[in-house]
């Protein structure tokens, strides 16, 4: 691609402070983000992809420590005063997160809720934003608008509190949206709804998204391009379809091989050994060296760097050629 | 007895679970709600099988497994296992049947007991059945840990030192300390994570080859459903609308719930992609059920006729059962 990204991350890290130590959640993490693409970080629990995440506009909690650059619009956003900060978070950069029942104001109603993103961000005056809010309640698909403005987040489904979500981020027309696992506490049949109105919406207003997930069908489904996470770096990013099909990761052929497919039955699963390593304990060299039919002497000193394999498509692993011998998802 | 008995029967089973009323509602005299979890469940569970029960939230499949090993009374209809109805059991028979019919809970969290060592849990379980002479259990318990592939040291270990795959694993060795023919396993693997998952699922399948067991393999996920069973039921508002062997209906689906549902899973390959929305609307409210079939406010198929009359759990072309009015051009004679 030629165009610019929008987003822009280098060497992001993200430490912890643990008291007596600090560990790394997310370690030397760069990737972009061009205009209108959909991103998808994809991890098992503790993989980082959700601190990655929260790193780009420091929602994080007070001993956090990120560094490295975020680029947006031509600045940096790390180290960004949070004065600033406070004007893009939920401005031009908006988050959904997995939970809408423990993410909205359960005293306060939706409507009042989405006025108050639209107060922040919009220059509206009063009878705006009360036009602008049922506009948006519309625009994600909750039926009866005017009357379900009104209500608050317990008499909406999880489906409807998590399209209420989308309205309050969609309110100050963010330019990219940030995900966080939003359809892994929904039903599948919920899940397809919303995804595809993720999908309608990056379409009709163009804007960016990042999403988190740990559901490769959901990457697979709604991704373009795709960064797959473990300890706390990218081990593998490229094309959804050059990634799932020809994955050049030790991790990646783990991670699809522990998915049933279709046509093998009550068949062994393919699926990885051991559990994945403690933040405060990440093994040298490769960090997924340990559980990796592939590794040799190399991969337990040096960790392998990102490199390129194909066009747009870069893993860091020592014997990435050999992996892509094997088979990813059967086309 | 003859060999093609099922070994385990439902029949019309239905559960409702009454709801509080609130203090308006208690002064007003009106009858306490209800929230009807199963209505009218049919279906037989074979020798040697596994069936899958799928379905989305609310759709009674987690009650459906409680009723089968008791943990719930049903409201109406039976459960017969081995030709005799299980609410009427008591005293020994009621003991034989829990030790026979295993259940797996999906929290490995909060299933096991914090206080108790991997070897106070699993000797319980030995005691209470006396399934070993006392001299035994330590032997007993050492051969369980090597069986779901635990080290030996996690005897002397409490919960919370191993990781959720290697407690669920725990689950399934004190599921099978009582040597069962039955495990009902709710969401075995849906707390865990992905590569974990594989693990825990090639260990049923083993375990099962090897000690001869029949699964009931409750879960919302289809490809781990698809991959562990031979027969998949699916569900939707407490009733079974599709049932069948997993090649066929996973190929074929007939019923517009099973399609849309299928269609609705994410597939692993990106060029099958399908901007189309599978369902429209949500599951109503279990409290107030539609009238007709349950599915007729979300069915792209409707008819008036949808919604007036009941569909039966019927045959049609091929060897699986599907609960639907419409197309029943499709209907085989089922004398």
């Amino acid at each position: 691609m030629t165009a610019a990204p929008a987003l822009s991350v280098r060497n992001l890290t993200t430490t912890f402070d643990l008291g007596a130590s600090r560990v790394a959640a997310v370690r030397d993490v760069s990737f972009d983000v061009m205009p209108g693409e959909v991103l998808g970080l994809v991890g098992e629990s503790g993989s980082g992809k959700s601190v990655t995440l929260r790193s780009l506009t420091r929602l994080l909690p007070s001993g956090a420590e990120v560094s490295g650059q975020v680029i947006w619009q031509g600045r940096n956003l790390v180290g960004l005063a949070p004065k600033d900060l406070r004007k893009v978070r939920g401005g031009e950069i908006s988050m959904i997160f997995q939970e809408p029942a423990t993410a909205l104001n359960p005293v306060l109603p939706i409507r009042v809720q989405i006025e108050e993103n639209l107060r922040a961000h919009t220059t509206l005056d009063r009878a705006g934003r009360r036009r602008r809010s049922q506009e948006l309640l519309d625009l994600v698909g909750i039926p009866d608008a005017a009357r379900r403005l009104d209500e608050y987040p317990h008499q909406f489904s999880g489906g409807m509190r998590q399209r209420a979500m989308i309205a309050i981020a969609l309110a100050s027309a963010p330019r990219l949206l940030l995900a966080d696992e939003p359809t892994t506490a929904l039903d599948v049949t919920i899940q397809d709804q919303i995804l595809n109105l993720i999908l309608d919406l990056r379409d009709e207003l163009g804007m960016s998204v990042v999403l988190v997930t740990h559901d490769l069908g959901v990457i697979a489904q709604t991704c373009d391009r795709m960064a797959v996470m473990y300890a706390g770096r990218i081990v593998e990013e490229g094309g959804v379809s050059p990634v799932l099909g020809h994955p050049a990761h030790a991790y990646t052929l783990g991670l699809l091989g522990s998915v049933p497919q279709a046509g093998t039955e009550r068949t062994v699963l393919r699926s990885i050994e051991g559990t994945p390593p403690a933040l405060s304990a990440i093994p040298p060299g490769c960090a997924f060296a340990p559980r990796c039919v592939f590794a040799t002497d190399i991969c337990r000193t040096r960790a392998p760097e990102l490199v390129g394999t194909t066009e747009g498509h870069a893993a860091a692993c020592h014997h990435s050629a050999m992996v892509r011998h094997q088979l990813g998802v059967s086309a | 007895m003859t060999a093609d008995q099922p070994l385990i029967s439902v029949q019309e089973v239905s559960k409702s679970f009454e709801l509080k009323r609130t203090l308006s509602e208690r002064f007003s005299g009106l009858p306490p709600r209800a929230v009807h979890a199963l209505n009218g469940i049919n279906l037989d569970i074979r020798r040697g099988e596994t069936l899958g029960l799928v379905g989305e939230s609310g759709c009674g499949k987690s009650t459906l497994a409680r009723c089968l090993v008791r943990l719930y009374e049903v409201d109406g209809g039976r459960v017969w296992f081995e030709g005799r109805d299980i609410a009427g059991l008591s005293g020994t028979g009621l003991r034989a049947f829990n030790r026979r019919v295993q259940m797996i809970f999906q929290d490995p969290y909060s299933s096991l007991n914090p206080r108790m060592s991997v070897a106070q849990t699993l000797a319980e379980a030995l005691n209470v059945h006396r399934m070993v002479p006392p001299g035994r259990v330590a032997a007993r318990i050492a051969e369980l840990l090597e069986l779901v592939g635990l080290p030996q040291d996690a005897a002397g270990k409490h919960p919370h030192e191993f990781s959720g795959g290697q407690r669920q694993r725990i689950g399934i060795a004190r599921a099978l300390s009582v040597e069962p023919e039955v495990l009902v396993a709710d969401e075995l693997v849906s707390a865990l994570d992905v590569s974990v998952q594989a693990q825990v699922v090639n260990l049923l399948l083993e375990l099962q080859e090897k000690l001869d067991l029949t699964v009931v393999f409750v879960a919302h996920d289809l490809r781990l459903v698809r991959h562990v069973s031979h027969r998949v039921a699916v569900m939707y508002l407490g009733k079974v609308v599709e049932i069948g062997p997993t090649e066929e209906l996973f190929r074929a689906p007939r019923h517009p719930y099973t399609q849309a549902l299928l269609k609705a899973a994410p597939s692993l390959d990106p060029s099958q992609r399908s901007r189309k929305v599978a369902a429209r609307g949500e599951l109503p409210s279990p409290i107030d059920l539609p009238s007709g079939c349950l599915f007729n406010s979300r069915c792209a198929h409707v008819t008036a006729h949808c919604r007036a009359e009941v569909p039966r759990l019927e045959p049609r072309r091929g060897v699986h059962q599907v609960a639907c009015l419409i197309d029943p051009s499709d209907r085989t004679d089922p004398s």
